[in-house]
């Protein structure tokens, strides 16, 4: 039952052949026999879980209609506050943190009575590619106990891959949602940039970061991207904008699509099973009726440098509100304010964060500010300008989402570099605040390929119809790691 | 090229072990010449973006909206007295 989609269940709660109880148990009991291998979640929250699961079962045996998520068993990335709910990001800094107050996406899911399963890993603060930056534990890719599920949503992607829950949500500053789904082979979506509110998710780069699904299908992504996208008063950068009815695109039909394969992601430094994989993607696509042509964005190559500028440089200002005073861990080394600080930071932060609030904080500072910092928003401006002539050409780009499959877990933690640069094909999508989804393509040694699609600025109707109309004429979604 | 760890960690109000002061300074040094390609980019006459979104000032009724819910903000303090967060002494 707990290898279903959301879309599959809701039709058997409402026909009465399963209640959400069942359900929900079935979660947990695959929970208890594979989680020791995963260890997708850093908390559960069964009984939480059982209480939204009666509600449901409630509504159905009075005879009421359930909505499209209701019942349904859903993880949380631990970066997404939950009130009285633990709430971590995977850093000692927060370890015993437990927010006051729940997330716009929380209160809305909780509203329409989705059932909470737990809390999922991930690198501290969103801050890695692998989940092995966790201040916890490293989680396991269900394809491949030796290897990482990506980063930095790699619990979210690997509860939904392992059927640990029928679905979840991430976030996507540089990638974090479409590169775990693609090593973890399921869907991923990142929305445009205001298009879901972010209130209530710990703030890392506040100009990149979105919240998104992770589904085994684009049904159900575009099931929970209605449930969570909209306008927000209290993220004033959310978008005042309609919000479509995104089940309505998911038609299985290509036809007059103009795609565009990005040169940049399809040659050197990608693998080339990868980039075969992706490559008979767009034959397909084509067959089923979309015109392929390949599109060069020249200022691809410099994407990964300027965000590794202006991602830690936003990052070093939101984390310095973790100062052991108002919530979180605090020294009890130190006898005056200052040296709490030093202390505080010190031990709450792990490896990572600690790089990157250094790279940010001298990317910021005083004589370097125009040469690194401003001068990666100019090539932001790049970056987008050069996608903006692209989207005149075509309707979709296609890439690779990540160059490479899964690596194993310890192959790039001694060179921070080669693990940023394991984010290329999906930065520049952050850059320029652009919709983006990551769906299966394909396998490399029975390790899981994503295909990239990529659309305008609130086009995400767009990019689900050519993820759906790929997905019902292919198979690998249906695929399951043999855990 | 020569970065100053102390400077930088001390502005970060980060305290770091020598060990973590010469790792980091390597390390930073790495990422630092990744990021000189971007000067082979002439943007002489480009702005800069800062967000992608055509937004500009958004403005709301100053209006106050009471939080209930202020012991569960509280009760997150490492140290508190009352309604406040007690901190290390500031002033001798």
């Amino acid at each position: 039952m707990n290898t279903k989609t959301a879309h599959e269940l809701h039709s058997l709660l409402a026909a009465k052949k399963v209640s959400s109880v069942e359900l929900t148990e079935s979660v947990f009991e695959r929970i208890e026999k594979v989680e020791d291998r995963v260890r997708a979640y850093v908390t559960l929250t069964k009984e939480k879980a059982l209480q939204a699961a009666r509600k449901a079962d409630e509504k159905v045996k009075k005879g009421e209609t359930l909505s499209p998520l209701e019942g349904i068993p859903i993880a949380l990335k631990d970066n997404l506050c939950t009130k009285g709910t633990l709430t971590t990001c995977s850093s000692k800094i927060l370890a015993n943190y437990i927010p006051p107050y729940n997330a716009t996406i929380i209160e809305k899911l909780q509203k329409i009575g989705a059932v909470p399963t737990g809390k999922t890993n991930l690198d501290e603060f969103a801050m890695g590619s692998s989940t092995e930056n966790s201040g916890f534990h490293p989680t396991h890719n269900p394809w491949d106990l030796n290897r990482v599920p990506g980063g930095s949503s790699g619990g979210s992607a690997a509860a939904v891959a392992a059927d640990e829950c029928i679905l979840a949500l991430g976030s996507d500053t540089g990638g974090s949602i479409r590169q775990p789904a693609a090593f973890c082979g399921v869907v991923g979506l990142k929305p445009t940039y205001g298009r879901v509110s972010r209130y209530g998710l710990v703030a890392f780069a506040s100009s990149l970061d979105q919240i998104g699904p992770l589904t085994k299908d684009v049904t159900d992504c575009a099931i929970l991207l209605n449930a969570i996208s909209g306008h927000d008063p209290k993220d004033s950068t959310s978008a005042d904008l309609p919000v479509p009815d995104h089940r309505k695109a998911l038609v299985n039909d290509a036809k007059r699509f103009r795609l565009g394969l990005i040169t940049e992601l399809t040659g050197k430094g990608i693998d080339e099973q990868v980039v075969k994989a992706v490559r008979e993607a767009a034959r397909k696509l084509e067959s089923l009726g979309a015109i392929v042509e390949e599109v060069s964005l020249p200022t691809f190559e410099y994407a990964v440098a300027a965000y590794y500028l202006i991602a830690p440089a936003e990052a070093s200002s939101n984390l310095a509100r973790y100062d052991g005073v108002k919530y979180g861990h605090r020294s009890q080394e130190g006898s005056d304010l200052i040296n709490m600080y030093y202390n505080t930071r010190r031990e709450g932060f792990g490896p990572e964060v600690k790089r990157r609030i250094m790279l940010g904080t001298y990317a910021l500072s005083a004589g370097y500010y125009d040469a690194y910092y401003l001068k990666a928003l100019k090539v932001r401006q790049l970056i987008k300008e050069d996608f903006d002539k692209a989207f005149q050409r075509f309707d979709v780009l296609l890439s690779p989402t990540a160059p490479s499959v899964s690596f194993k877990i310890g192959e790039k933690t001694a060179d921070p570099l080669s693990m940023y640069l394991s984010d290329i094909a999906t930065i520049p999508v952050n850059l320029a605040g652009l919709p983006a989804i990551s769906l299966p393509c394909g396998f490399a040694e029975d390790l899981p390929i994503g295909l990239q699609l990529i659309g305008e600025a609130f086009a995400e109707e767009k990019l689900l119809q050519v993820a759906y109309t790929y997905e019902q004429n292919t198979e690998w979604h249906k695929r399951k790691p043999g855990l | 090229m020569q970065i100053d760890v102390e400077h930088i960690a001390r502005l970060a109000r980060l305290g770091l072990t020598g060990e973590e002061k010469k790792l980091y300074g390597c390390q930073l040094a790495r990422i630092l010449e990744h990021a000189e390609t971007l000067q082979k980019l002439n943007t002489d006459q480009v702005p800069p973006l800062t967000h992608t979104l055509p937004l500009k000032n958004v403005l709301r009724e100053d209006k106050v909206i009471p939080f209930e819910n202020t012991a569960d903000i509280v009760n997150n303090a490492p140290v508190e007295e009352g309604q406040m967060f007690k901190v290390p002494k500031i002033l001798e």
